[in-house]
């Protein structure tokens, strides 16, 4: 049976006015998901960091580096169980712009390439969302490297490195 | 240590995962392109000097986002141009961030390896 226009126009109507609130209601709560669930993970972060650096009486840059580390593997692992995408769909960016967001895209985008093989399969999709992220960072890193050489070449320094 | 140490960690962290949040929600970015904009934004921050401040005030909450991972790789690239001249640019950045680059490739690479993606449902 055809829908007759009117009931077409209404259905419209309906969806445009419930499309006026809902999104943002949603918007409201996964920001606050974000906010909240982010900067726990980052709590967590750095208190193992202190414990880390008491326990062991390393220094700060090292113990931070450990728990990089830490973070990179948990993320990895609990992506393998397939753990963190159900993490991911309730923090959203909490869970998504940390560097743990970061270790899982890499693991994600791999085991969907089993098919392709170890090496041309897993070994090149690691990279797909995360050779952007490094291709960029390192470019980055080597302008500003030039940039603050050429300063220094002409005797400016900057008061903050 | 004291709680307000930690709640400044807390907020620092959240609010760069409130913007991801904002951008995710309120632009088209793909994903890729969000991820790439806070390393590449924690870079030039921290070029800036703007990005030294807010790790002093918010310490993990300030690295553990992505843009700590562009803080990183600035300060690298700088610090090695101040101690080895030319080269440090090309070495500093990585050289910082090996650690945290090494363990993903080769952790990651093990871990899609053992497991299979789970079906979608």
């Amino acid at each position: 049976m055809k829908k007759s226009k009117n009931e077409k126009d209404a259905k419209k109507r309906y969806e445009k006015y419930v499309s006026g609130f809902t999104p943002s209601s949603r918007s409201v709560s996964n920001g606050i998901k974000a906010f909240a669930v982010g900067g726990a993970l980052c709590t967590a972060a750095f208190l193992i960091q202190v414990f880390i650096q008491q326990s062991f009486g390393l220094e700060n840059k090292e113990a931070g580096r450990i728990v990089t580390v830490g973070l990179i593997f948990t993320a990895q692992l609990l992506t393998g169980l397939g753990l963190y995408a159900p993490l991911a769909k309730f923090a959203g960016a909490g869970v998504i712009v940390p560097i743990t967001g970061f270790a899982n895209s890499m693991v994600a985008t791999a085991m969907e390439f089993k098919s392709e093989g170890p090496v041309l399969g897993v070994g090149s999709k690691l990279f797909q969302l995360a050779g952007p992220v490094i291709v960029c960072g390192i470019s980055v890193s080597v302008i500003i490297g030039l940039v603050y050489y050429v300063m220094g070449m002409f005797g400016l320094t900057l008061p903050w490195i | 240590m004291d709680w307000m140490e930690i709640l400044k960690v807390f907020a620092v962290g959240g609010i760069i995962c409130l913007i991801g949040q904002l951008l995710i929600d309120y632009t088209k970015l793909t994903p890729a392109r969000i991820l790439v904009i806070f390393v590449t934004a924690g870079a030039v921050l921290t070029a800036l000097g703007l990005y030294e401040p807010l790790v002093t005030f918010g310490k993990s909450g300030a690295t553990v986002p992505l843009p700590g991972f562009g803080y990183n790789l600035a300060k690298g690239a700088m610090n090695a141009v101040q101690t080895d001249g030319l080269m440090g640019a090309l070495t500093g950045g990585i050289k910082e961030t090996a650690a945290g680059i090494t363990a993903a490739i080769f952790f990651g690479y093990v871990i899609a390896l053992i497991f299979d993606p789970k079906p979608k449902s």
